[in-house]
């Protein structure tokens, strides 16, 4: 058989196809239309995240033929997944690794876009798309978390139906509406189940297909250079023709590079999820079962953090006013500006903005966390207390570091970097408060301490200001001296000194009293 | 005669209807003659047709859709045991199955709450969940308060909010002893709007 019968031979369908589909026509461009020389290893992002939008389908439609969508079994049937079905927990791990790698990869990819400016004419509802794509993800992100039906899952939707409760005259309905009934229970986990894998999967289908169209539409934008402006009546043109001279093919010139990066992706994809495995599921979903600590997936830890820094006075409306806002805001963005220099170096105020936006995502999350106002609900049975503060101290005094612990101080204040910290570290308290001064915070409470007047009897208490008035370094002296926050000169060995000396000094004058 | 005008009718107007939904070729709607009567009835009349069908379609959908919005739950009196389990002065872990609840909500169906017994006879029940986000509030015999593990609520015994986020105090619902039995009137999830 010679060379140009087996090209016919191959020939033959394709020509069959395509003249029955046309998808040879209607691909070609796509594959082959121009992009800027320029476009290098910035524009690598969006690809790299349509990637992982791809594994999430693939692996999610395999984890839909086990998984059992019903609150009385999900949580066994992903326990099975992950022990019982080959390499189930693989694919669930690829799941999950996948899902935040395409949190972190549009993150990045919209943050290369805002700061070029390449939101700017004639690409304003390709930002708009992706703001959309944005929630969808972060959707999905939630409603995935509800999948796995743990403790978390439990709690991160009473968390949500908290929130959605707060909604003046309509939260009670609402509040139904997102429960599937007026508890956390079967209804909910199917309702936010045909959102994790019908609604939203089909929005976002949806999304990144006019999302792509609009890209073949308006071309993929230059790298900014300062002082070529954007002018939106003559911007088109210009675009053409530079495209039409030196622009190059998609594929493969530019296509490659996302072809490097992708493939880099998914090989650390892989090893991620074989290396560290699946997420969760954590405790069973037994709402009787309170000893947990229910903590929301990453994408929404910045989230968390700062539910728990809102001054309840306006907590309410900013929690229900700040999404709204902060979305309006996001769509606004080409609306704002629309024209104009696309340089960074030219739009300082708005990579200053990035930089805070991503700066206070990071420290939120950084705190949510770590929660530092959050009690160590155990501090008081599990953590011992630190030699240094018991050693050489009266049987009073040492009394009074059991009561400490007995009264779940411990729960809110460290001592030598362990425990609380709810409230301030009790390491050198006695510097700052003089034992009138103890007796009263811990009897009165106040900035954000609760009483405990009631709760000690006058031996518990008498021990426990016995104890804390040691609380300081050796070389420091007690509050009750006339400026004792200053260093002074006096070297005396702590554990000699009485915790009731110069208690006739007037608390005020000792200038210890609390910063709170 | 009828029959032939019809089936000319359909083949022009489904030549304009496949066009437009693929390819992204553009396909236009074939301009409705104002001349031909009947194809202006025809289109008018189908779209009234769908119009009426698809509303008579959507009733039940959405009405499925908003139904847990709109249903009236009802709480019931729930049993939690005889009041000898809650000694005078202490503060007791209560479980109890949700009355409202489906085939299918498995361990979420079952419900936590802290009874408190002031004195004999005079009890206060809490709900598990913090007044601030809905987190599960835990009960500190020695220093007498319950503590929040998600943003660091605390509550006095009597519920009464003593530190953090919290907008009030703890959720608290009603209860009454019959036969020696403490009973709780119980089923939504607390709210904010509501004492439980």
């Amino acid at each position: 058989m010679n060379r140009e019968a087996l090209i016919q031979i191959v020939k033959q369908p394709v020509q069959w196809i395509e003249d029955r589909t046309g998808v040879i026509a209607f691909s070609t461009p796509l594959l082959s239309h121009h992009v800027p020389r320029s476009a290098k290893w910035w524009y690598v992002f969006g690809s790299a995240t349509l990637m992982f939008f791809t594994i999430q389908i693939v692996t999610g439609v395999c984890l839909g033929t086990m998984y059992a969508p019903s609150a009385s079994n999900a949580w066994e049937s992903l326990r099975y997944i992950d022990e019982e079905i080959p390499l189930g927990w693989m694919l669930r791990a690829l799941h999950g690794w996948s899902s935040s790698a395409m949190v972190v990869m549009m993150a990045i990819h919209m943050l290369q876009v805002f700061m070029h400016g390449s939101f700017k004419f004639p690409r304003e509802l390709n930002w708009i798309t992706g703001v959309f794509l944005l929630l969808t993800v972060l959707a999905l992100a939630f409603t995935g978390q509800v999948m796995r039906w743990d403790q978390d899952a439990y709690w991160g939707l009473g968390i949500g139906a908290a929130i959605v409760d707060r909604v003046p005259v309509f939260g009670d309905q609402m509040r139904a509406l997102m429960l599937g009934g007026p508890i956390i229970g079967g209804e909910t986990l199917n309702r936010f189940f045909a959102l994790h894998v019908f609604i939203l999967p089909g929005a976002a289908i949806g999304l990144v297909g006019v999302h792509m169209t609009l890209i073949m539409k308006n071309g993929i934008s230059e790298m900014p250079k300062p002082g070529e402006i954007v002018v939106p009546s003559t911007y088109r043109k210009g675009f053409e023709e530079r495209m039409e001279k030196s622009g190059v093919p998609f594929f493969p010139d530019a296509a490659q590079r996302d072809m490097v990066f992708c493939g880099v992706c998914l090989i650390l994809l892989v090893f991620l999820a074989a290396y560290y495995g699946p997420f969760g599921p954590g405790g069973m979903p037994d709402p009787t079962l309170i000893n947990t600590n229910p903590r929301p997936d990453y994408p929404f830890m910045w989230i968390f953090g700062a539910v728990s820094l809102l001054p309840p006075a306006s907590e309410t409306a900013i929690m229900l006013i700040s999404p709204v806002v902060g979305i309006a805001i996001l769509v606004a963005v080409p609306f704002l500006s629309n024209s104009g220099e696309r340089a960074p170096s030219r739009r300082p105020g708005m990579m200053l903005l990035a930089v805070f936006v991503v700066m206070a995502i990071v420290a939120l999350t950084w705190e949510g966390v770590t929660s530092p106002w959050s009690p160590v609900m155990d501090g008081w049975s599990a953590l011992p207390t630190p030699t240094q503060f018991v050693k050489g101290r009266t049987p009073l005094q040492m009394q009074g570091a059991v009561v400490f612990q007995y009264a779940q101080c411990r729960n809110c204040h460290e001592l030598g970097g362990f425990g609380g910290k709810r409230g301030p570290a009790l390491d050198e308290i006695a510097t700052r408060m003089s034992p009138d001064q103890i007796v009263r915070q811990v009897q009165q409470g106040g900035g954000n301490m609760p009483a405990f007047g009631k709760n000690l009897n006058s031996a518990q208490m008498t021990a426990i200001v016995g104890f804390l008035s040691t609380l300081r370094p050796a070389n420091e002296a007690d509050s009750t001296i006339p400026g004792a926050q200053l260093p002074l000169p006096i070297k005396s060995p702590l554990v000699l000194e009485s915790p009731f000396t110069g208690t006739g000094v007037p608390a005020e004058i000792s200038a210890g009293v609390s910063s709170r | 005669m009828s029959d032939d005008s019809k089936g000319e009718a359909k083949k022009e107007g489904c030549a304009g209807c496949d066009c437009g939904g693929g390819g992204g070729a553009g396909g236009s709607l074939p301009p409705v003659a104002p001349q031909d009567a009947r194809r202006g009835f025809m289109f008018k009349f189908g779209a009234g047709l769908l119009g009426i069908g698809g509303i008579l379609a959507a009733v039940p959908i959405v009405g499925y859709i908003i139904g847990p919005a709109r249903s009236r739950y009802r709480n019931e009196w729930v049993d939690l045991g005889a009041t000898t389990l809650y000694p005078s002065g202490q503060t007791r872990f209560a479980t109890f199955l949700n009355p409202i609840r489906q085939p299918t909500d498995g361990d979420a169906a079952k419900t936590a709450c802290w009874v408190r017994c002031v004195e004999a006879g005079k009890f206060q029940v809490f709900a598990i969940n913090c007044a601030h986000l809905g987190c599960p509030v835990r009960w500190f015999e020695q220093s007498k308060l319950f503590m929040c593990p998600c943003h660091g609520g605390v509550y006095y015994q009597d519920g009464t909010r003593a530190a953090g986020p919290p907008p009030r105090g703890l959720f608290e619902y009603k209860w009454k002893v019959e036969g020696g039995k403490l009973l709780i009137d119980a089923g939504r999830l607390p709210g904010l709007e509501e004492s439980v």
